[in-house]
């Protein structure tokens, strides 16, 4: 086989490599921390939290990743399958819970069902009950991160599924039901193992969302790893106990992350037939339909209408004292850092994509790799690692400059004084979701593209501006536009990391929320779901137009 | 070239980080959020001309940063809302001495640090608020006895992460030793109602709820419910407010302070800004506004907290405070304490 792009790729394998680094560097910082001495806090972290971070961040992994599964497979089957009223709708609305993140889901479900609550408080007024005479589950708790974190994440399972479940081969499934078997038996003997690889994929996405989710659980009063480090560093007054805490998560985590991709790998799923024909579906009988209605109504409600509903009410009946001028403010300084940050995202995703396709080697498929496991770096730890460098070349940096010109005009705080540090770290966590659809884009493109340009006499510079990047421009869209999102919902990278005078709508939310003053939160939290409904829409709509969306699937 | 436009729009974007240099201004590192502040900010800004930029944050994750920026800290003025972490600042080199006569005359020499390093101006309260139904109305309490078997599954208490409790802590590590600390944190959270959650005003809801018959709180958190919405005077009236150990040592107080960061890029400007923050108008608004007791004598403290009574507040040292909370988290973190 010729190797494409001959001798001349070598600089973009250096790109790639160094783009990489926004995601191996603080990676490795984390990991160096294993070497260095806390001082005792260690050793008493073993003896007190550990053994609660750690199990309560396991249970709860379970607990959603099983919960999420179910939700999202089930009605991922129904509504791939079947046509009942409303089914077309329906499949549209599973993707809404998207647009409300896990810990606003949380701020108004447990301002709902908490004992001081309405929902409670009617019921004690309604039966006359006085505490402890009726049962009721408590929100705060373990059970309750594990639904509201299901809520919250089940469509990235749905939404793999359903791909997964409409790709299968007709064939299949009614040679399995001409053979004899059930409904039921179809779909756990054929239609479930043939969508193994999607589902497996969605779910760790699911697991990923839910090890770095902080805003949620501290609300819920659960203790995990990414609570527990961000206590260690603060409360403890020790960041190197908190990296080595860090360096334990992010071990469990990248050795999950390997299993996945292995299993991947050595699996292969054929399809055989036309792939895409459009099905009407099986007709369902009276009971079925109520019954399916339901299934898929029910996460819709409890994930996106009540938390939202909620919202909603607060913000008319009280909304943000401060007003609609510094909201606006708010809202941005939050878009424009979302959009230097996805502007960044799709360039560097651009980079490394593309430094793959003009020379396949080892120097430009690790830094992919390395981008797509960013993903599975939660926030704090990103933060922590990027935090000691930075400030160190920060004073590196204002040092030399003292030492050439004296200490007037020197340049001060680059990195940890600006946005650079918040945006670099976005990088190293949301790379890999531009990345995802940089690489599916480009996968979609035939290589005969790159040899005729070569043929041509284009090199690999000129292709990607001439060529590539005008017919990348749906899949650099909807790339920029997720990072887009996730920035503007992040918490915890931004909590620590933000610059002097800065502020997010979400560190808006959270500290209101963590005042207890969820009215007043209400109007910026409303914005947040807002914006994220933008890419709900897109997806909705991606999801109507093809099959060939696979990106969300494989966002990692 | 699509590539330079890019990076045009990049730079472009980050000049208004970097930009703000020329005007005269002051840069606060503040714990309190509240936004009664802001209109004090703006007022500061009226009357001096002097551009306030504020960053919110908790306690401790300011101070880790001032640390952290070192000589390169754009911080001139640090506010916290704990003695015990003004003490941490002091320790850690973060801040510088002040010399302002304004502020010595009117801050009480018990409430700032004797070189000026920091200046208190306000006191916080950690009370008890009980149940009007379920604990009888002339019970007093101690600190000490909210770890006695009979408030077993009656107690509401927020979580350890949270500054206020960890103060409490070290000031019991300080009068009754770490064992004894210990030993309280215990009986504490096996008196638990419910895994510490939520925050101070939470503790109340519940309380008035019946989920819970006695909450540790700051007293201003319940001043706030009395003059809050109609729902919120309802859960105030069914509770009413304990000030512990007021025939002992005295009540917990909280005191938030404001000290000149030693780096200060602005340090006139901060002395200032902290002057402003003791000015009558200023005390007047924190009193009123967010229901303090004011640290300069002579400024009346809000009707409401003037039916509380008077009270007998812990004289204890800040400085003990500060030294004790590190050993405060590893006990509470010994005793189970979320």
């Amino acid at each position: 086989m010729i190797r494409r792009g001959g001798g001349s790729g070598w600089p973009w394998v250096l790109c790639a490599v160094l783009a990489s680094l926004v995601v191996a560097a603080p990676v490795c910082v984390i990991f160096s921390s294993v070497f260095r001495s806390s001082g005792g806090e260690w050793s008493h972290l073993v003896d007190t939290r550990l053994a609660v971070y750690a199990s309560n961040t396991v249970i709860l992994s379970i607990g959603v990743c099983v919960t999420a599964g179910v939700i999202g497979v089930s009605t991922a089957w129904i509504l791939a399958n079947h046509r009942f009223p409303g089914s077309r709708i329906l499949g549209w609305c599973q993707l809404l819970p998207l647009s409300v993140p896990a810990y606003l889901s949380a701020y108004t479900l447990s301002d709902l069902l908490q004992f001081s609550g309405p929902v409670q408080g009617w019921i004690r007024q309604t039966f006359d009950l006085q505490a402890g005479e009726y049962w009721f589950p408590q929100v705060r708790s373990l059970g309750g991160a594990i639904a509201v974190l299901s809520l919250a994440l089940y469509p990235y399972v749905y939404f793999a599924a359903r791909l997964a479940f409409l790709e299968q081969s007709r064939a299949a499934l009614e040679a399995s039901r001409m053979l004899g078997r059930g409904p039921v038996a179809t779909f756990l003997l054929v239609g479930l193992p043939l969508a193994r690889p999607a589902i497996i994929g969605g779910l760790m996405l699911v697991l990923m969302e839910t090890v770095a989710d902080f805003g949620a659980v501290d609300y819920l009063a659960v203790d995990t790893f990414a609570t527990g480090i961000y206590r260690t560093c603060y409360a403890l007054e020790s960041p190197v106990a908190a990296s080595q805490l860090s360096a334990v998560l992010l071990s469990a985590l990248f050795t999950l992350l390997g299993l996945e991709w292995m299993l991947r790998r050595g699996r292969r799923y054929h399809r055989t037939g036309t792939r895409c024909f459009r099905r009407e579906g099986a007709r369902m009988r009276t009971r079925g339909q109520v019954l399916a209605f339901v299934t898929c109504l029910a996460p819709v409600i409890a994930g996106f209408a009540v938390p939202a509903g909620r919202l909603v009410q607060l913000a008319i009946e009280g909304g943000d004292e401060r007003g609609p001028g510094v909201l606006s403010s708010l809202a941005i300084d939050t878009a424009w850092l979302s959009a230097i940050a996805a502007m960044i995202a799709v360039v560097l995703a651009l980079v490394i994509g593309y430094a793959a396709r003009v020379r396949r080697t080892a120097g430009t498929a690790i830094p992919s790799a390395i981008a797509r496991a960013g993903y599975a770096i939660p926030g704090p730890v990103i933060a922590l690692g990027l935090l000691a460098p930075l400030v160190w070349a920060d004073h590196a940096i204002n040092d030399l400059w003292t030492g050439m010109f004296g200490a007037d005009g020197r340049p001060g705080l680059i990195f940890t004084g600006s946005v650079v540090a918040l945006v670099l770290g976005y990088q190293a966590r949301f790379l890999a979701v531009s990345l995802s659809f940089v690489r599916s884009g480009l996968a979609r493109l035939h290589r005969n593209l790159d040899d005729a340009a070569r043929t041509l006499g284009s090199g690999a510079g000129r292709s990607l501006f001439s060529i590539y990047l005008p017919l990348l421009r749906p899949s650099l869209l909807a790339a920029g536009l997720l990072v887009f999102v996730d920035v503007a919902k992040e918490l915890p990278m931004t909590l620590m990391l933000r610059p002097f005078n800065f502020d997010t709508l979400a560190v808006r939310v959270y500290e209101l929320a963590s005042d207890e003053r969820l009215e007043e939160a209400s109007t910026a939290a409303l914005l947040i779901v807002l914006i994220g409904m933008i890419p709900v829409v897109l997806l909705a709509r991606q999801a109507e137009g093809g099959l060939e969306s696979d990106a969300e699937v494989e966002r990692r | 070239m699509h590539l330079i436009r890019v990076i045009c729009v990049l730079a472009a974007c980050l000049v208004p980080v970097w930009s703000a240099a020329a005007e005269e201004v002051v840069n606060v590192y503040s714990a309190r959020h509240y936004d009664t502040d802001d209109a004090l900010i703006k007022r500061f800004t009226e009357e001096t001309g002097i551009k306030v930029n504020l960053i919110e944050g908790r306690s401790d994750t300011l101070l880790s940063r001032i640390e952290q920026e070192g000589e390169l800290s754009p911080a001139d003025v640090f506010i916290t809302v704990d003695a015990g972490r003004l003490r941490i600042a002091e320790e850690k080199g973060v801040l510088q001495p002040t010399r302002s006569e304004i502020l010595e005359a009117r801050i009480p020499a018990s409430l700032r640090h004797p070189d000026g390093l920091w200046f208190g101006l306000t006191q916080r309260a950690r009370v008890i608020v009980a149940s009007k139904d379920r604990v009888p109305a002339d019970l007093t309490l101690d600190y000490e006895d909210l770890a006695d078997p009979r408030w077993k599954g009656r107690l509401l208490i927020r979580s350890s992460s949270n500054i206020y409790n960890q103060s409490l802590v070290a000031s019991l590590i300080e009068n009754n030793g770490e064992s004894g600390a210990e030993a309280w944190c215990r009986g504490v959270v096996a008196n638990m109602a419910r895994t510490p959650q939520g925050g101070d005003t939470d503790q109340i809801r519940a309380v008035a709820a019946g989920e819970g018959d006695v909450a540790v709180v700051n007293h201003y958190y319940l001043a706030r419910l009395l003059n809050g919405k109609e729902a919120d005077r309802e859960v105030a009236s069914k509770v009413r407010v304990i000030f512990p150990n007021q025939y002992g040592r005295g009540t917990h107080v909280n005191v938030c302070g404001a000290g000149v960061v030693k780096s200060a890029p602005n340090p006139g400007n901060a002395v200032k800004f902290i002057e402003f923050l003791a000015s009558a108008p200023a005390q007047q608004r924190f009193a009123e506004g967010n229901q303090e007791y004011p640290a300069v004598e002579g400024i009346e403290t809000s009707k409401t907290l003037r039916g509380f009574g008077p009270f007998k507040a812990d004289a204890l040292n800040a400085a003990k405070l500060g030294a004790n909370n590190k050993q405060a988290v590893r006990t509470m973190d010994r005793a189970g304490w979320r």
